[in-house]
This record gives C-alpha cells, structure tokens and sequence, in this order.
C-alpha cells in the first residue's frame, strides 16, 4: 500500500520563534542548561540571544572561563555514584571536594563529548547565536571588552537587552 | 509504517517523512529528498551525506551536527550553510536516516 509523499515540517526560511537567555550562574553545572538550550535552540533555527549577568560573566571573561568549578556544597542532590544513597552534606565543604567534584563533572561530560564551556560557546557563535554582555556585571567586575570573548557582541544595558530580545521567550538561570 | 515511492522506488517512511531503511537509500532517492527540502545537492553535500552513511554504519546512531563537525570534521558555520536553518535534521532527512537523538 503506497501513500503520497510525506516529507518532513522544517518550517519555512523565516520562523518567527525568538529565544532569550540569561545565564546569570557561575557554577560549571548552573553553566551547561544555557549553552545546551541555547545550542538546541539555534539547530532548530530559531534566533537565539544569550545575556551574561552576574555570576554568569565568568562564562566570557577570558581569564576565567576555561576555569568553572562545581561544587556539591548545598546541592542534597549529590549522590554516591551509582547508588540512591545522600552524601552527607557535612563534609561537601571539606578542602579538595570543590576540586575533586569538578574534575569528576568534567570527566562526565566530555566522556558524552559535550565540549567545555568556551568551546561550546564558539559552536553556539559559529550557529548564528548573540552573546551579550551586561553592562553592570561589567562595571562590578571592573571589566571592559578586551577582557571578554572577542565575539561577545556588546557590553549593553537590561533595558537594551529587553529591545532586542522583544517578542522572545525567556529563560532565566 | 508507510511505504512511499521515492525515484521510481517503495521506500519505508516514519510518520514525519524520515527513512527508516538503511538499505533502501540512493544516491537518486537523496536528490528528490534533498529537492523536497528545497536543497541542492553539490559535491560538498554529497561529502557530508556520505560521511553521515558511513557514520551511521559505524555508530549506530545518526550524527549529531558537534559529531559531525568533530569527527567528519564539517564545521558547524559550513553545516549551516549547506543545510540552513535545521543542519542535523536536514543531513539525516537526505541521508535517509533517522533524526539524531543527541542534546549535543
């Protein structure tokens, strides 16, 4: 039984679907959700904007960036590995945990061969994504342009972000 | 599953169109699904297309765009411009497989 041709919905040249994005964690797990989003995002064509904020900065401050940590510090979600069991939030803050659980996350995720955050940020650029910078996390940080990323687009203010992201959906995080 | 013709062929679809015979590809049946997506095949298409088959064969799975970029070594810009807009999904579609199932 033959039916006629059914060909794929890849929507048309033009989608009107905008995203918008603010990264505002520094933490290397809190670093990932954007960039994974907002990479989906762009292979589905769809515009995609990335804004940079507070703690977020360190995902485009060249001197930082290859050097997010996570930490398992008030996270009750940490688990022994490959069992239901809590690892007693005691001794999270204990010296090297920070360290070890970094190397560990890092370890994870290339093994899934997600690329590390500078990386990823240059796959989501080559995309077409925008990154931004915010211009108060600029000025608390003490930092200007030649100290982010060269393709961050601008350092630029909430109010400017909010012209340029009209009619988008949002994702904060 | 539906069973459509494709270049004079019976080819087996899922319900969105995607292929879901390895062996019942083509080159001929990569060109009416190419034109059906309103691509033109140049020999730079055919290179990705074919590393994706070969790929496939190998993993089991369909390429992911980072995939293809980091070991069929297409990069990600080009992969848009050859594919626009939907790069994965567009190369599996015309390489007759399935839609990649990697966030990445």
């Amino acid at each position: 039984m033959t039916t006629p041709a059914i060909v794929p919905n890849f929507g048309g040249d033009s989608t009107d679907r905008k995203l918008a994005i603010i990264c505002s964690k520094g933490n290397l797990d809190m670093a990932y959700p954007g960039l994974i989003l907002g990479n989906a995002a762009l292979g589905e064509g769809i515009e995609t904007h990335i804004f940079f904020t507070f703690w977020g900065f360190d995902m485009i401050i060249k001197s930082r960036m290859n050097d997010l940590q996570f930490s398992p510090a008030g996270n009750t979600a940490m688990h022994l590995p490959g069992t239901n069991l809590h690892i007693p939030q005691a001794v999270m803050p204990a010296p090297g945990m920070t360290a070890m659980a970094t190397k560990m996350l890092k370890k994870q995720l290339a093994d899934l061969q997600i690329p590390d955050v500078p990386d990823f940020l240059d796959q989501i650029v080559a995309s077409g994504g925008h990154l931004w910078a915010c211009r108060l996390s600029a000025d608390m940080n003490k930092v200007s342009e030649l100290d982010l990323r060269d393709d961050v687009e601008g350092i630029i203010s909430a109010s400017d972000f909010m012209e340029i992201t009209a009619n988008a959906q949002l994702l904060f995080i | 599953m539906p069973t459509i013709e494709i270049a004079g062929k019976q080819v087996t679809v899922n319900d969105e169109g995607f292929m879901t015979v390895y062996d019942e590809w083509s080159d001929e049946i990569a060109k009416v699904l190419a034109a059906q997506v309103e691509i033109e095949l140049t020999p730079r298409h055919w290179e990705v297309i074919h590393f994706l088959r070969d790929d496939f064969k190998k993993e089991g799975e369909s390429s992911t765009s980072r995939h293809t970029q980091t070991v069929g070594g297409f990069p990600i810009k080009e992969q848009f411009e050859l594919f626009p807009k939907k790069p994965a999904k567009k190369m599996s579609y015309i390489a007759g497989l399935p839609k990649p199932k990697g966030c990445v």
